[in-house]
């Protein structure tokens, strides 16, 4: 007699219960939530009581002049101060239900959650195009080569550099341009499915042509995955943003968050003289 | 050289006009190259030159041959060859997984202040003369090897063969850990260098992914240091394989081939400095020619370390300092 | 077995994240230990690296100090079981042997210093690399060259054959670190003279390498240290001499030739004599190897 075999279930075939691993709320819904967050580098304080959320299926800019502290804050939110001794981060980070500063929260468990992209294009050179795609599941203890290559070509689709590069997936990652090297390392972070992706001025380094197709790509990455996006330029925070939040050095060089709102409005009827200022001051 | 150009006419009135003219300065530089390179020249040909005779008289297949027995005119450096490449592999067994170790540790796990402090020790100690590790080798290190370390790689490892016979001390095994020893600070030095070199970008690119601190420096780091790495482990291999003093001093200088790491042996500098005194005639020749078979693998390897180490810039100035 | 609601066709991304964030979890805690214990081997590799190195340096100062005294600074080698006696006649070789390969080789390898750093041809490219090969020359086939061009031309050994080999060692050390600093000099200050209408040998003298001078001092001290401490290309070279001979060219003692000679000898008291100048040897190239930091450091804040 024969059993009728059900299709494996994703708890079968990773072996382990996922009904606990959080997933990103629905579209629309606080994912990322600040409160009240403080960075301090050896007991000077950087940024200041910041508090804001970061929706789901959107995209937030963090906008400001340079030293209001935008990279810093963006860093407070994946940990990446962790490696700084004389670094401290009061306040909540909340991701999900997940307290990003609990101590029962693994550092390295929550980057895989958070994924980011820095200012200068940062691929693996040691490793081919195919290897940087791969290499944060394989940090994260994915072996399976169906799954690897699936992530993979589904992040380079995203990224909108699979059809050049499906030919020479073994070809060393130094051999891009750097636009395309910068939409590898967004490819990079998006292969391991992250809930929210942070970028640190992904375009500074590029030239006007490639930073319109990473404006475009992460406009159409935002029903993927939730995107905070730091920019110091305010045309890019208006073509991509759907919320902004203006940070300003405030009182002993701290930087502080200004107003927060939908990018339109804060462009156009800002509530805060100072962003006026700003806003205006940019524009001539 | 320098009287020359710092002699000029009193009374100048526009200094920065005088001095030598731009091409007799430059020929002056270029002949001082010559100089360089003829001394380079004069030492391959001398060497060449003096080791004919052995040549000439016992034909190419000496080198090969396992007898070295002046008494019968036997010369052949087979067993100092193969003793030259033995302590080094035997060295860098040790030094390769250690000292790499040691140069992430230096480079990434240190706490920041201690690293400074570290990195400066561990490039003085690579200036202490290898004569001194010699010295402490066969005072200090051989009645410890001989009293626990061989006894108990005897009865660990007795059945590879590898550690027959009696325990002496001195041997093939105690001139290897010498020459790692001494091998290891210039390893540590350089390696620390060029992983320090690696962009943080880099490092926080894989942080960012999810990567586990050993995650970062084994994927990211270490490949991205690769080729200064293997410059310095090169760079190691021909101090190991050059060495004279430090290694004739505890290896127990037998001309038969070791058939035990717990052995005496003989390598070609060794065999150089324990015969040169007294050798005369066809001898002589023949320590020349080991000469000038220890200066053909030397190159080789330091060529290869150069080529290496030089794609890593600042790592280039670090061998300089303390190769 | 209770299926689990996803089994429903899903968002294939959020089905991927959820298998994905699902291995990630699983294998945490393996890739975390695993982690700890690769970082532990990296401590325990230190440690075991720290050990010898500190063994060396302890053993030499505990076992070499009791050698010191005023005999052993002033007084000539004496053998075996006659008491007293010193290592003066070494001093005075090593001295001489540093002081001639100093002299002839910092002008030599200053200039090549200057070529190899004003000059990118090929030429100038086959100069470098060759010294750069030569700086990892096995040093006993250098002492063979001294013995074959002084040696065996005189007619006999001598520190003047001693002080060649060591130079020959020093050159291309000299070179290399001459031109590292003399290429680190800011472009603009020469441009400056140069637009001033100043020739290159003024522009070098005056402004390059007076600017290069800390890289240079270091350099040359090192490259010193590392010549004082040779033993094998001495050995085939200067022969030893128990007596003390302010000629060079005469044979004479050096401290690594008699720290090499007496450590093998079945008597402590030349054991001892041993382990005292290999104190003296350390101290020197340790004092030289630190001086060139603080005279770089001091000569950078002179600028200033």
């Amino acid at each position: 007699m024969i059993d009728p075999v059900p299709p494996p279930s994703v708890a079968e075939r990773v072996g382990f219960d996922t009904s606990e691993v959080l997933l990103g709320p629905p579209v629309g819904e606080p994912v990322m939530r600040l409160q009240d967050v403080t960075v301090e580098f050896a007991g000077r304080k950087a940024v200041r009581g910041v508090s804001f959320d970061a929706h789901g299926g959107e995209i937030t800019s963090l906008i400001g002049p340079s030293g209001s502290g935008k990279t810093t804050l963006l860093r407070a939110l994946n940990r990446m101060h962790d490696t700084v001794r004389t670094a401290s981060v009061t306040g909540t980070v909340m991701l999900g239900d997940t307290d990003v500063y609990a101590g029962s929260t693994d550092p390295t468990l929550l980057r895989s959650r958070v994924g980011m992209v820095f200012q200068r294009p940062n691929p693996f050179p040691t490793m081919s195009i195919y290897e940087n795609a791969v290499a944060g599941l394989k940090f994260n203890g994915v072996r399976k080569k169906a799954l690897l290559e699936e992530a993979a070509e589904s992040a380079l689709i995203a990224a909108a550099l699979w059809d050049s590069v499906r030919d020479r997936l073994k070809a060393h990652a130094s051999t891009l341009s750097g636009g395309e090297q910068q939409r590898l390392c967004i490819a990079r972070a998006l292969a391991v499915e992250p809930e929210v992706l942070l970028m640190d001025e992904p375009t500074s380094a590029l030239d006007p042509i490639a930073t319109k197709r990473i404006e475009e790509l992460i406009g159409e990455l935002k029903h993927r995955v939730t995107i905070i996006v730091v920019t110091h330029n305010m045309q890019q925070a208006m073509r991509v943003s759907d919320r902004c939040a203006f940070l300003l050095m405030g009182e002993d060089r701290a930087g502080e968050l200004i107003e927060f709102g939908p990018t339109a409005k804060l462009f156009s009827e800002p509530g805060d003289p100072r962003t006026l200022d700003y806003v205006n001051g940019r524009f001539g | 050289m320098t009287t020359r150009e710092t002699t000029q006419p009193r009374g100048a009135r526009r200094g920065s006009r005088l001095g030598l003219p731009n091409g007799v300065y430059r020929g002056l530089l270029a002949a001082v190259a010559a100089i360089f390179v003829g001394l380079v020249a004069w030492f391959l040909v001398s060497m060449i030159v003096q080791a004919k005779p052995a040549f000439s008289t016992l034909g190419f297949s000496w080198i090969f041959q396992k007898t070295w027995d002046p008494n019968h005119q036997k010369f052949g450096l087979l067993p100092f060859i193969i003793g030259t490449f033995e302590t080094t592999a035997i060295a860098l067994v040790l030094a390769v997984p250690i000292g790499l170790g040691t140069a992430l540790a230096l480079a990434y796990l240190v706490p920041h202040r201690l690293r400074a402090l570290l990195s400066t020790a561990v490039e003085l100690l690579a200036a202490v003369p290898s004569v001194v590790y010699g010295l402490w080798g066969l005072i200090v290190l051989a009645p410890l090897v001989r009293e626990y370390l061989e006894p108990f790689l005897t009865s660990v490892l007795g059945w590879t063969g590898l550690f027959n016979g009696p325990n002496q001390g001195p041997g093939l095994l105690l001139a290897g850990i010498i020459l790692f020893v001494m091998v290891l600070p210039t390893m540590m030095a350089i390696s620390r260098d060029v992983l320090a070199v690696v962009p943080n970008e880099q490092v926080e690119g894989a942080m960012a992914l999810g990567a586990t601190r050993w995650q970062v420096l084994r994927k990211v780091v270490v490949p991205g240091a690769r080729t200064g790495l293997l410059g310095a482990f090169t760079l190691a291999t021909g101090r190991a394989l050059g060495e004279t003093v430090a290694v004739a001093l505890v290896i127990g200088n037998s001309n038969f081939i070791a058939h035990s790491l717990k052995s005496p042996a003989a390598t070609l500098p060794s065999l150089i400095v324990n015969n040169f005194g007294e050798s005369t005639g066809t001898e002589l020749s023949a320590l020349f020619g080991a000469g000038l078979v220890l200066l053909v693998i030397g190159v080789a390897v330091n060529a290869t370390a150069r080529v290496l180490v030089r794609s890593t810039s600042r790592a280039g100035a670090a061998s300089v300092a303390v190769a | 077995m209770a299926t689990l609601a996803f089994d429903a066709p899903a968002d294939p991304i959020l089905e991927r994240r959820r298998r994905i964030q699902g291995v990630a979890t699983a294998t945490l805690k393996r890739r975390k230990a695993y982690s700890k214990v690769a970082i532990g081997i990296c401590w325990v590799f230190l440690g075991i690296a720290i050990v010898p190195l500190v063994g060396v340096v302890a053993y030499v100062v505990v076992k070499g100090l009791p050698a010191w005294n005023v005999d052993f600074f002033t007084q000539v080698t004496e053998p075996e079981g006659i008491p007293g006696g010193g290592v003066w006649n070494a001093i005075v070789g090593t001295a001489e042997i540093g002081a001639l390969a100093t002299a002839v080789t910092v002008p030599i390898g200053l200039l090549c210093g200057l070529f190899l750093a004003e000059s990118d041809g090929r030429i100038s490219g086959a100069v470098r690399f060759t010294a750069d090969v030569m700086t990892g020359v096995p040093s006993i086939t250098i002492g063979i060259f001294g013995y074959i061009a002084i040696v065996k031309n005189t007619g006999h050994y001598s520190g003047l054959a001693g002080a060649f080999a060591i130079g020959v060692i020093m050159l291309p050390v000299i070179m290399r670190a001459g031109e590292t600093a003399i290429r680190g000099v800011p472009h603009h200050l020469s441009e400056a003279a140069l637009a001033l209408g100043a020739r290159r040998a003024t522009i070098a003298r005056r402004v390059v390498v007076p600017a290069a001078l800390p890289g240079i001092v270091t350099g040359v001290l090192l490259a010193v240290a590392r010549g004082l401490g040779e033993t094998a290309p001495l050995l085939l070279t200067i022969f030893g001499n128990e007596y003390l001979q302010w000629n060079p060219n005469k044979p004479i003692e050096a401290l690594p030739v008699l720290i090499y000679n007496n450590s093998s000898q079945p008597y402590a008291d030349l054991v001892q004599v041993a382990w005292g100048a290999a104190l003296l040897l350390l101290v020197v190239v340790l004092v030289l190897s630190i001086g060139s930091r603080i005279a770089a450091a001091f000569l950078q804040r002179e600028r200033r």
